[in-house]
């Protein structure tokens, strides 16, 4: 029982609440920015830089396609700054206008590389296969001391753990900067802070933290923790800094119900087939989101408690 | 070597203004939204912005600052370069400009005042709280510390704003229609609050609406429609052969708009 689940159970559950708590962390300034969508806009421009990665390469690899991956996030999001600036429109429109021309490319790209003969699981990059990711040298939780055991942890593992961290030290270290320009860019400018350089590395950052858990993860887990647990979060509190603990709260507890319901829900249910970890997390978050809509202290306009009128 | 240190301070106060521009332009597309405007606030004093709508007031102030990019010009502040001198630059952004439903208690915001202080990382101290009080009394808004910006009115959102400005401790204070749809308390505790800073030395630019009022709260009017129309002392600047020349056919509009609301 005990080495089932830590050679099973232990690295997707870990996966997983690192890519949810990555995506989460920065959703929370995206979603101020109204730049929410930038999740769903990385994880669809991801297709065409993978597909390229691979006809470039001629394998189906990793590493090739994370950099292509990580190459096509970053030319989107610099598009979308640009569009949004030049074209003077909404951040959502420019969204738009990006990830649909770079998906659509990638769709005529994959048939090319169809026609080449080699098959690429587009349904893998959708739900991810978290299920796999397992760790067949962990023979209990003394494995997590043994050096040589460790060697054998899911790279995913290790990869996804760094950009959670790396994210971490970047909202950390831009905390206040970051507030400051989410809520009043004009007035950030004024104290000689570089806002578009500062929302262009949040971008930068968002995109990294989606393509490393689109990867781990794929892409039904980046949409839905960028927007959903900051969301939420935000009905449950009036305050920046306690708005980001409810979120990366309910990151987790998504990425922990969503995989024990995944595996076991069914069971408990009298079937014997399991489902999609990815899937179930996601739609944990939903209903996460769900319940803060209808039950949160702090989910009218306004944000004003019940009871309390605005004057 | 102190005395010629005292002496040459004296001349640059006397010469060198707060806020120079010269030859600003800046456009939003094809039509250019200020052209070409030479002005110079004066020190200590208190000037009025005025201009028909879309005359390109905000627009001027932004631009000045290096909030958005103007083609051309050149703009000094007491004579240098004005990223060298944002530390003695307070703005008051308008109130619509921002998303008052932002997760952030009063003082949070004001706070912000304190950014160059405090700098990416630096503790919030003790200091900085007390700092924050005043401000926020100053502008009799003492007992809206903890509370969200999002449940204020809107003239206790445009207080909080000035506040943070104050928390700035600026010489020169710009702001953007300050007095827009606020409340006549309001209204009044700003006036009161810039008269207070010009009482200390400091330097009052603000964007103003109500042509019925400028005589009152201002020394100097700065009219500007797209070009620079005049600038200079109320009573030298804000005529009627000046007004006309602003607004055109719009002056009785905008005169009885001014007289209602004043």
């Amino acid at each position: 029982m005990e080495q089932d689940f830590v050679m099973l159970s232990l690295p997707p559950l870990v996966i997983g609440i690192c890519a949810a708590v990555a995506c989460a962390l920065p959703g929370n300034f995206l979603l101020l920015r109204r730049q929410a969508l930038i999740g769903d806009a990385i994880s669809h421009v991801v297709l065409p830089g993978i597909v390229a990665a691979f006809l470039l390469a001629g394998v189906v690899a990793t590493g090739p396609m994370m950099l292509g991956a990580a190459v096509a996030a970053l030319i989107a999001a610099v598009l979308i700054e640009a569009i949004r600036r030049l074209g003077r429109i909404e951040p959502g429109a420019a969204m738009g206008v990006v990830f649909t021309a770079m998906f659509a490319g990638g769709v005529l790209l994959l048939e090319q590389s169809s026609a080449s003969g080699v098959h690429l699981d587009v349904q893998h990059a959708l739900y991810g296969n978290l299920e796999s990711l397992i760790w067949l040298d962990g023979w209990g939780w003394g494995a997590l001391l043994d050096g040589q055991a460790l060697r054998g942890l899911p790279p995913e593992l290790l990869r996804m753990a760094g950009v959670m961290l790396a994210v971490a030290a970047f909202t950390a270290l831009f905390w206040r900067a970051l507030v400051l320009s989410t809520f009043d860019e004009g007035f950030a400018r004024t104290q000689g802070l570089h806002t578009g350089a500062l929302g262009f590395a949040l971008v930068a950052v968002a995109a990294v933290a989606a393509v490393a858990a689109f990867d781990a993860v794929g892409s039904i887990i980046v949409i839905a923790m960028f927007i959903c647990p900051p969301a939420a979060a935000r009905l449950m509190t009036n305050r920046m800094g306690r708005q980001v603990a409810w979120s990366l709260g309910f990151a987790v507890l998504s990425a922990v119900l969503g995989y024990v319901l995944a595996g076991y829900g069914p069971l408990w249910l009298g079937y014997q087939n399991a489902l999609s970890a990815a899937g179930m997390i996601a739609t944990v978050s939903g209903i996460i989101l769900g319940f803060a809509a209808l039950l949160g202290p702090c989910r009218h306009p306004g944000g004003a408690p019940r009871g309390r009128g605005a004057e | 070597m102190a005395l010629e240190l005292v002496g040459r301070a004296r001349i640059e106060d006397a010469v060198e203004s707060p806020l120079a521009i010269r030859g600003l332009t800046v456009s939003y597309g094809e039509k250019p939204a200020v052209f070409s405007v030479d002005v110079q606030f004066q020190r200590g004093q208190m000037t009025a912005i005025v201009g028909p709508n879309g005359a390109g007031k905000s627009t001027l102030l932004k631009a000045a600052l290096g909030i958005i990019r103007p083609l051309s010009g050149q703009v000094t502040s007491y004579g240098r370069p004005l990223d060298e001198m944002r530390a003695r630059i307070a703005y008051v952004p308008q109130r619509a400009s921002v998303d008052w439903d932002f997760p952030a208690r009063v003082c949070d915001v004001v706070m912000m005042g304190l950014y160059r202080d405090l700098g990416l990382l630096g503790r919030v101290r003790p200091t900085h709280r007390a700092r924050v009080t005043a401000c926020l009394e100053r502008v009799g808004m003492a007992g809206f510390a903890g509370r969200q910006i999002g449940q204020l009115s809107g003239g206790q959102q445009q207080r909080v704003f000035l506040a943070r400005a104050l928390a700035q401790d600026a010489d020169l204070y710009l702001l953007d229609e300050p007095f827009a749809g606020v409340d006549a308390a309001t209204e009044k505790a700003i006036i009161d609050v810039l008269k207070a800073l010009k009482a200390q030395g400091r330097t009052v630019v603000a964007v103003h609406h109500d042509l019925a009022t400028v005589p009152d709260y201002f020394d100097r009017v700065f009219l500007i429609n797209t070009t620079a129309i005049a600038e200079g002392p109320v009573a030298e600047v804000f005529t009627p052969a000046h007004l006309q020349a602003a607004y055109g056919g719009r002056l009785a509009l905008a005169q009885m708009g001014g007289a209602a609301a004043g």
